[in-house]
């Protein structure tokens, strides 16, 4: 008897005290996705090291060539990826395009996430007419076609990174305002939050020490989700032609060339959306084992 | 439940109205409407000739109301390019983008769900594994990048399917796949994640106590319970099928909504352009409308929030 309650103890206190390291190693989908964004940032920090090219070098003569780990010529190193019509390295291209996905995808969803949590607390926690506003926001918003509305901004604004972020931000705070709103207004009935206003807790404290912490997971998730589709979004708009300025290598803007040479270069329009779906892979798998981390509920099962 | 559904009514008519407003203030800041109307050799006073006639020269509050009223009897203005109503130009395509979205919404809905209940079931095994995995890459394919490598793939090199255009069955089937795979990988997620939580719910326990069979308690308390976030997703994730059609109907040259938004918007034709996200968001207002109805039905604590 004595011998199963302390086995029962310990266990319990093993997920009391989880280590965040220990669970993340021995998860397959944690440890895969981590590593694939890891690899993703060191490929984007370290882009001029690793590429065998330059990536805006122009070789007419070696034009449209297949991928190959042969070298092409003597003294040049093989085109891994292939050519495009400008017979540009496309392998050193793609690795360069990692720096803007990477930089779009997190400087967008940060942005949108500290509105989209903003404006979705206030309404989930205030209600009333605050929340009328703000519910309206988010539904003028999603009843907007994206693609749209990014080409209407870009229209006035004009293209270039720092309005590509603002559109992609603008995109994706209705995500993070739809989850917290709702998730307020799950847990502000808790007996813990009337504790807090027992206490005498103010209204802010209330909302960023108690709930926020509360809604954490499912921000995580969204977060992770959003990281996803801001990368995909960017790709799309690039893919448009309304991305960034076309010369700079994205994932998108060399799928938008390669779609003119389907029947004869695949590897244009094949290769670089790897490269994305990549990406957007390891960013879901990590969200994914966060979320079961982070959510005893599922723990406990 | 009427007042339930006039409330909700209410309310999309003001999200329309919203989005015309943003429409309109936003095509406004574009620049002015007479530059791309006149020739370039056109005197000042001509110019203000054609503001005056077409009542540009009003407030532009003003000019919104009037906007407003003919939007009201279905006059979305002319294309600059085409001669044609917007109205008109706009409804002709739009058939072809509702078949698109309609037809990968089923293609997302009949798969992902069964599958989503599957793997929730299966938790922690090896089909758990494969059916989210796959769910995942569903989610995770850029779906213009999908739509060349099935046209390089099925159209190209096989020659099985058409690579565009759209009138028979065939050409229908390469684009319905490319726009089902996000809300397929996306909707069997929240199905297995949605299945997960209702498993652990108390009243589930509740039931099985009670003596209730195993496939009474999953299909009665589980998967009713279970549907409910899936529906509502449901009705999101329409708009962003719409919104992806808009860039697969740029891939395979589709002729629906989008494609002819896409084009406007590179040749700078913002009635029709304005034509198009007006009645999109319509379909849009319309199809959150139907969910939240059915929402309603299936979760009676709504109606009493």
């Amino acid at each position: 008897m004595g011998s199963t309650l302390e086995a029962d103890f310990t266990k319990i206190r093993k997920w009391r005290l989880p280590r965040f390291w220990e669970a993340l190693l021995t998860s397959p989908t944690g440890l895969s996705g981590t590593l694939i964004l890891v690899l993703l940032i060191g490929v984007a920090i370290f882009a001029p090291q690793i590429v065998p090219y330059n990536p805006d070098q122009l070789a007419m003569r070696s034009r449209l060539s297949p991928p190959s780990f042969q070298v092409a010529r003597p003294g040049e190193p093989p085109h891994f990826f292939g050519t495009d019509s400008l017979g540009r390295d496309l392998f050193s291209r793609v690795i360069f395009g990692a720096r803007i996905s990477l930089l779009l995808g997190l400087t967008a969803s940060f942005i949108g996430g500290v509105v989209g949590v903003t404006l979705g607390m206030l309404a989930g926690y205030y209600g009333g007419w605050v929340d009328s506003i703000i519910s309206w926001m988010i539904n003028v918003q999603l009843a907007f076609p994206f693609t749209l509305l990014a080409i209407f901004i870009i229209a006035i604004f004009g293209g270039g990174l720092d309005k590509l972020i603002v559109v992609l931000a603008w995109a994706t705070w209705v995500n993070y305002a739809r989850i917290m709103r709702g998730q307020v207004i799950q847990i502000k009935n808790n007996d813990y939050i009337q504790a807090a206003y027992t206490m005498g807790a103010r209204p802010w404290r209330v909302m960023f020490l108690h709930i926020l912490p509360n809604a954490i997971s499912p921000l995580t998730v969204v977060t992770t989700f959003t990281f996803a589709s801001v990368i995909l979004q960017e790709s799309a708009l690039s893919f448009l032609g309304l991305g960034v300025d076309i010369r700079i290598p994205t994932w998108g803007s060399i799928l938008s060339d390669g779609r003119n040479y389907l029947q004869n270069a695949w590897w244009i329009a094949t290769l670089p959306g790897i490269a994305l779906l990549i990406t957007a892979l390891g960013a879901n798998l990590f969200g994914d084992w966060l979320r079961d981390y982070l959510d005893p509920r599922l723990r406990v099962q | 439940m009427v007042t339930y559904i006039l409330r909700r009514l209410f309310q999309g008519f003001f999200t329309f109205l919203g989005v015309s407003a943003l429409v309109f203030f936003m095509g406004r800041a574009t620049g002015d409407p007479i530059r791309l109307m006149v020739p370039e050799t056109a005197t000042k006073e001509q110019r203000e000739e054609v503001r005056k006639r077409l009542g540009l020269d009003q407030p532009i509050l003003i000019q919104y109301g009037v906007f407003l009223g003919n939007l009201a009897r279905g006059d979305l203005g002319r294309s600059y390019l085409q001669r044609d109503e917007v109205s008109k130009l706009v409804l002709s395509r739009m058939p072809a983008t509702l078949e698109l979205a309609l037809f990968s919404m089923l293609i997302g809905i009949i798969v992902s769900i069964p599958l989503g209940i599957f793997v929730a079931l299966k938790r922690n095994t090896a089909w758990d594994l494969l059916g989210s995995t796959l769910a995942l890459l569903g989610q995770a394919t850029p779906n213009f990048w999908l739509g060349m490598v099935l046209i390089i793939v099925f159209a190209v090199e096989l020659k099985w399917l058409p690579i565009s255009g759209r009138g028979t069955f065939a050409q229908l089937v390469l684009p319905a796949v490319t726009l089902a795979m996000a809300s397929l990988g996306y909707f069997t997620r929240l199905m297995r994640s949605s299945m997960l939580d209702v498993l652990s719910q108390d009243y589930m326990r509740t039931a099985r106590s009670k003596g209730a069979t195993e496939s009474l308690v999953l299909t009665r308390h589980g998967l009713k319970n279970a549907l409910i976030p899936v529906i509502t997703m449901m009705g999101m994730q329409f708009g962003n099928v719409l919104t992806g059609a808009f860039i697969i109907e740029t891939v395979f040259a589709w002729p629906g909504i989008g494609r002819l938004g896409v084009n406007s918007l590179f040749e700078r034709d913002f009635p029709v352009i304005q034509g198009v996200i007006i009645l999109s968001s319509v379909v849009f207002v319309i199809s959150n409308l139907i969910v939240d109805v059915l929402y309603s039905v299936l979760d009676p604590r709504i109606r009493l929030e």
